[in-house]
């Protein structure tokens, strides 16, 4: 790894650790409601707001209301995104008269923002009126991410407490975490991104004249939209000049913010954080990156003082961390190499792999970009994924296929996390002699029998899903490149589905029906498939005594468990996905080295 | 007694030692074991008992599978050659062979030790009684026949027909074909010594008793139902754990099942090769799931059970043995347990003026004649002490203990040598004209202090001295408590004596805390207490009166002298009646779970190795260039393939005397325990399959098959 490499990563993940914990601290005292009762004012204001949704904010509910709650609430977010889409034609702030959006992509999206992965089939700018993006995209943005954080809460909860029946107030905790935590948060990152140059208007698309023309030669159509060949079965060539380019106008920043902070990862623009009005500066870049992973970190902090042992959370929160710069390693490595192929056809071997990546970020920053979008379940991208070097592409598919659990979601990363933990101590637990137990909680046949569903649904989403995917032909031709490459790019879009992440490999047509219903479903599968269970062991936990702490406790708080909870989770991930990745990346990166495919 | 218990309890002087298991030892492998198991293996190949086991049941349906597709090839159009394909078949057979011949010893073992528990009971000739006394009228019939409830009478020379509870009589019982102990026990109506067992025999007198328990529920039958694996419950951890097996044998399913669909996407795409075969995804299939722990998880059941039961100790579930591992708390009742169950002299304290010499010689003059086994300590002591024999005595006339006196002794023409509690022996000096010095109530203070119990000699109205007497604290008992500690267990010392006395045996014999001036109800909330604070309670206990508190604890093991009331409280019997076995119980349940979690971690750990020897194998028509992950340098494909699942199979073979044996129990605190074990089992684990894999390649390679 080169200095600069060193050098970025280690600053970011300074920066990113001591902004982490003063939010941690806040956090645990936000959700654990002991804010609330110190500040009178922040109380009122959340008796307010129940009083308005005519919710009552006190009833403690058993795991199985809440996760009805949070099940209806996702339904109905799932409503409004689509009708918004839907209807988007005949309702105001629409200056490009965008028209409705076909039904297909429409639910794509709206699962795809409900569930926090921000799968995007449709390219923004030329898809969605300004009201849609604000009004549904913006608000799930911030509403999913609450989800998450809301039901992390509720599994932290179910470790904290002992007999108890309730995990707390589903609709309070998810009033608490939009209205304290991430409006704020997202307002404050919002202005700095106007500051930046993030463009923030409800102006209609520029037209503007460019400074050069552009030539270009395109291939000639027929009607059908064939390519016209000659006798000589070349294609036929046409030039085409531009001298004029559309440029994509909006409320931007308002978005971007709240895109980052809560790891959804939907652009305004298609070219996502690449685009300069989404990211223009290298500033913009680094507190994106930060604010990524900024309250999934956060949230381990939270995680320890709520079980009352912060070292408890350091150790998941290390465990993230010590994946989290392996990974980094791995693809800056492969992108500080160039293509093979490229280099005999006389290209500079030094820059690297810069395909695909903005000359602004360069190969460092557009890697950690790369690793911490797929490492958190964000999914924003400032580079072309599909462009990465297959050893890259395939770290990143394998972050996903990890269940986005080094750091992860907003919310979901934890809880992913903690599922892993459960399987790690019952392992470990049963090496010591013990009946398994994590902080002070026997983890029992109950537990493992959720655990498993949770761990087993992503694999089903995934391998399943590209497995049908290689199959049809309708899917098929969705593939752009052949061979172990095409293939590399169904296997991430399903990864990236299942585990709710939402980027794309790109390379890949994906608004298709086949597309959009499968990973539609993919999508919302893969979240509540785990969500349910999880909120299932929680409630199972807080029924439980908490044991008491001996010798003969399993330490869950060294470094021996940061060895056993990394691990498990490379672990579950190698033997799970080592055939499928063996199928794509590796054999793309073994064919590429041996100079006979890309 | 068996490898494990000698090592397990090293010679420490703990009477743990002395236990003489009536059952002999079976060796691991013995062959008269052998053959049976072999004959089993084959019997449980039917679908129905490989059902009951979710991952072998995978292996058996790819055995099946791969033998059809065998047949099928030998037509000359199978997918693969047939060779190679009844190759695979083959192995598969022999891994689901493997694991059944591992549970069908286990259960061989158990069954073995079972009937030799067992072997006195049958066919036993039993008195009815129509009521309960002599007079009764009696029918002669099979023990079998006799029901709960039932009267018999049993007298001298008859063996006791079932556990029961003495209603009438006094009588001399051999339990020795139970506890391997010879000597006889008293067993009577009422109070704590009123149980018998099955299997034992009156020796003297007779007995009325009720039957306690339908033939085939008492504790034996019981315990026998837990060693045959198809009658076994399983327990909670052997649940939990199942789960996850059949969770991973369904992840490695869908794993091996999409890369048919990859496969047949890669050869359209590479434009060579042809898809992978079904053969090829049934063994990398069977090689992925967890086979190993599949294979001996109910092996490993059903060997702790049976260590149980070379224990002499017999539990009324799995749940029990393994709830023992979790155990935090162990509540010991100080007599028996700890010390021995008398007092002993210790030393002898002279007052002014007399020499040590003289005390010990007038104690053991006063001693001579005290049968007690406090009387019989001093005469000892002044021997060993001062070379001081016992000898013969003229004219000498003993005095006898007596409630009222509280003195005993000798008189010796008119001397009068006595020795007594420290009040009765004053009275007595005082009323003889005798001094009762200052110094001599500081020492029976300081005595009584230490938590002896001060015993006066007195020589005529002369004051001699103290003896102190005290509990003599088990040897090794100290080690075996510091061992405790280090695994986390609280040892809790339970006394009926007072605070003073308590506190001092408590730190002589190292406990962690203690209870004293203990009521059963003290016990109870106790119990309670440390429950509360979420630890788990492990207790033993013989009397009615403990019966509640056996209830309340999480581990409760009845001595097999006590009463029917206490065994039916508890969850365990200790048929040797040894306090000290609690402390083996709990290792035995953390033994089962160790070794459960280091197959699985083993199991697991694995798969790396086999996934580095199967996918270069099986793509490498599609994908030459997976060669470079053939990091093993392995043969060919097929040779490739073959190793991989030759190794799963053997595996089994050679772990077999781990499971039945359990993974080596050391005392030691979590931390270091799960850093040793994963070393061991986790790293280990990653390793051995690439040099397994390898050699078994090599000799198929020099063997030409491959």
């Amino acid at each position: 790894m080169n200095q600069s490499a060193v050098v970025q990563t280690g600053l970011y993940l300074l920066v990113l650790l001591t902004l982490a914990w003063p939010l941690g601290r806040y956090l645990a005292a936000l959700m654990s409601g002991g804010l609330a009762q110190r500040l009178g004012w922040m109380g009122k204001v959340d008796r307010g707001l129940m009083k308005l949704i005519g919710a009552n904010g006190e009833e403690d509910m058993p795991w199985w209301r809440y996760a009805a709650a949070i099940v209806l609430f996702n339904l109905a977010g799932l409503l409004a995104v689509y009708l918004l889409q839907r209807l988007q034609l005949s309702l105001p702030f629409n200056p490009a008269g965008m028209p409705n959006v076909e039904a297909a992509s429409a639910f794509n999206t709206a699962v795809s923002f409900v569930t926090n992965t921000n799968w995007q089939g449709y390219v923004g700018e030329a898809t969605m009126s300004y009201l849609t993006q604000m009004l549904a995209l913006t608000v799930q943005n911030f509403l999913s991410a609450a989800t998450g954080i809301a039901v992390v809460v509720a599994l932290v909860r179910g470790f904290a407490r002992k007999h108890a029946q309730g995990l707390g107030n589903a609709w309070l905790d998810l009033s608490r975490a939009t209205v304290w935590l991430l409006l704020p948060l997202a307002s404050l990152f919002a202005v700095f991104l106007v500051g930046q140059g993030v463009i923030q208007n409800f102006s209609p698309y520029v037209e503007a004249q460019l400074v050069e023309p552009v030539s270009y030669q395109v291939a000639k159509t027929d009607e059908a939209g064939k390519p016209l060949v000659d006798a000589q079965g070349a294609a036929v060539m046409e030039t085409v000049t531009v001298r004029t380019q559309t440029l994509a106008m909006g409320p931007v920043a308002s978005q971007e913010a709240i895109k980052l902070l809560g790891t959804n990862g939907g652009g305004f623009f298609n070219a996502n954080s690449a685009h300069p009005y989404e990211n223009p500066t290298g500033a913009s870049n680094f507190l994106q990156m930060l604010s990524i992973l900024l309250i999934p970190a956060a949230l381990c902090f939270m995680f320890g003082r709520m079980v009352g042992d912060v070292r408890q959370g350091v150790v998941v929160l290390a465990s993230m961390t010590l994946i989290f710069v392996a990974m980094v390693a791995v693809v800056v490595w492969a992108e500080s190499h160039a293509n093979p192929l490229l280099v005999q056809l006389g290209m500079d071997a030094g820059l690297g792999n810069m395909e695909g990546k903005e000359t602004r970020f360069g190969i460092v920053a557009s890697s950690l970009f790369a690793v911490i979008t797929t490492a958190a379940s964000c999914g924003a991208v400032n580079t072309m994924h599909d462009s990465l070097m297959p050893l890259a592409g395939g770290v990143t598919t394998w972050l996903m296929q990890l269940g986005e659990v080094v750091f992860g979601g907003v919310g979901s990363g934890l809880y992913g996390m903690l599922l892993f933990a459960m399987l790690a101590v019952f392992l470990a637990g049963l090496m010591i002699g013990r009946t398994p137990e994590y902080l002070g909680k026997k983890i029992e046949s109950f537990e493992m029998k959720m655990v498993s569903i949770a761990i087993l649904i992503t694999p089903l989403l995934v391998l399943g899903g590209t497995a049908v995917a290689v199959l049809l032909p309708q899917a098929l031709t969705s593939l752009w490149n052949p061979g172990a490459h095409g293939f590399s790019e169904a296997l991430y879009a399903f990864s990236s589905a299942a585990n709710n992440n939402g980027s794309a490999f790109a390379g890949l047509s994906a608004n298709t029906p086949y597309y959009n219903l499968a990973l539609g479903l993919a999508m919302w599968f893969g979240r509540f498939g785990v969500l349910i269970p999880v909120l299932a062991i929680a409630g199972s936990l807080a029924r439980k005594p908490r044991l008491a702490v001996s010798v003969g406790t399993m330490p869950t708080h060294g470094p021996l468990f940061v060895v056993l909870l990394v691990g498990t989770v490379l672990i579950v991930g190698a033997l799970t996905y080592i055939p499928a990745l063996a199928l794509g990346p590796v054999v793309d990166h073994l064919q590429l080295f041996a100079g006979q495919g890309g | 007694m068996n490898d494990r218990l000698k090592t397990a309890t090293p010679a420490k002087g703990v009477d743990l030692q002395e236990n003489k298991p009536m059952n002999q030892s079976w060796r691991l492998l013995d062959p008269v074991l052998l053959k049976p198991a072999v004959v089993e293996s084959f019997r449980k190949l039917s679908p129905q008992a490989q059902f009951r086991n979710p991952v072998m049941f995978v292996v058996w349906v790819g055995s099946v599978l791969t033998t059809v597709l065998g047949i099928h090839a030998l037509g000359g159009e199978g997918e693969a050659g047939a060779g190679f394909i009844l190759g695979i078949a083959a192995w598969l057979w022999f891994t689901v062979l493997f694991a059944n011949f591992a549970e069908a010893l286990a259960e061989g073992r158990g069954k073995a030790q079972a009937a030799a528990l067992r072997g006195s009971r049958r066919n036993v000739v039993a008195k009815k009684l129509s009521d309960a006394s002599r007079d009764g009228k009696v029918t002669v019939l099979d023990s079998a026949s006799l029901r709960r409830g039932d009267i018999v009478l049993v007298e001298a020379g008859d063996t006791v027909p079932a556990d029961a509870e003495v209603l009438e009589g006094v009588a001399s019982v051999d339990e020795s074909a139970i506890t391997g102990e010879s000597a006889p026990v008293i067993r009577e109506s009422g109070g704590d010594f009123s149980a018998i067992t099955g299997g034992t025999r009156v020796l003297s007198d007779w007995l009325i008793a009720r039957v306690t328990a339908n033939p085939g529920e008492a504790f034996l039958d019981r315990m026998i139902a837990m060693v045959e694996g198809a009658k076994r419950k399983k327990t909670p951890n052997e649940i939990a754990l199942t789960i996850l097996l059949v969770a991973l044998t369904l992840v490695f399913l869908l794993a091996t099942a999409t890369l048919l669909p990859f496969s047949m996407y890669s050869v359209s795409a590479a434009g060579a090769g042809s898809p992978v075969s079904v053969t090829v995804l049934v063994a990398l299939l069977v090689c992925l799931i967890p086979t190993t722990i599949g294979g001996l998880l109910s092996a490993i059941g059903v060997a702790g059970m049976s260590r149980m039961m070379q224990a002499n100790v017999i539990a009324t579930s799995g749940r029990a043995v393994e709830a023992a591992g979790d155990v935090d708390v162990l509540l010991l009742d100080k007599t028996g347990t700890i010390t021995l169950g008398n007092r002993q002299a210790s030393a002898f304290l002279p007052a002014p003026g007399v020499s040590g010499g003289e005390l010990a010689d007038v104690a053991q003059l006063a001693s001579l004649a005290d049968e007690t086994p406090e009387g019989r300590s001093i005469v000892v002591l002044a021997k060993t002490r001062f070379a001081l024999r016992g000898r013969e005595l003229h004219d000498a006339q003993f005095v006898h203990f007596t409630a009222q006196t509280r003195m005993s002794g000798v008189d010796i023409g008119a001397r009068q040598v006595r020795k007594g509690a420290a009040e009765a022996v004053r009275a007595h000096v005082l009323a003889q004209g005798g001094q009762w010095p200052q110094a001599v109530v500081e020492l029976v203070e300081q005595v009584a202090r230490r938590g002896g119990t001060p015993l006066v000699v007195a020589d005529g109205n002369l004051v001699m001295g103290v003896v102190e007497l005290k509990d003599i604290v088990k040897g090794g008992i100290k080690e075996r408590f510091a061992e405790l500690r280090q695994m986390g267990i609280k040892t809790v010392m339970i006394t009926g004596d007072n605070r003073l006395t308590a506190a001092a045996i408590a730190a002589e014999a190292g406990v962690d805390d203690f209870l004293a001036e203990a009521r059963p109800e003290d016990k109870l909330k106790l119990i309670r207490d440390y429950q509360a604070e979420g630890r788990l309670v492990a207790m033993t206990g013989d009397g009615t009166n403990d019966a509640p508190a056996l209830a309340q604890a999480d581990v409760a093991v009845a001595m097999n002298s006590g009463t029917q009331a206490a065994k039916e409280a508890g969850n365990m019997v200790d048929l040797d009646s040894n306090p000290t076995k609690l402390i083996e119980i709990v290792e035995t349940g953390k033994q089962m779970l160790m070794t459960r979690g280091a197959l699985t971690t083993f199991s697991v750990a694995n798969d790396v190795a086999k996934y580095f020897a199967i996918i270069p194998a099986a793509f490498a028509v599609t994908y030459p260039q997976l060669a470079a992950l053939n990091v093993m340098g392995l043969n060919s494909p097929a040779s490739a393939i073959l190793s991989a699942v030759i190794f799963n199979a053997l595996i089994i073979v050679f772990l077999i005397p781990l499971a039945l044996k359990g993974v080596a129990y050391r005392a030691m605190a979590a931390g270091a325990l799960l850093r040793r074990n994963l070393l061991v089992y986790g790293l280990g684990g990653l390793l051995v399959p690439f040099v397994g894999i390898k050699l078994i390649d090599m000799v198929l390679g020099g063997l030409g098959l491959a």
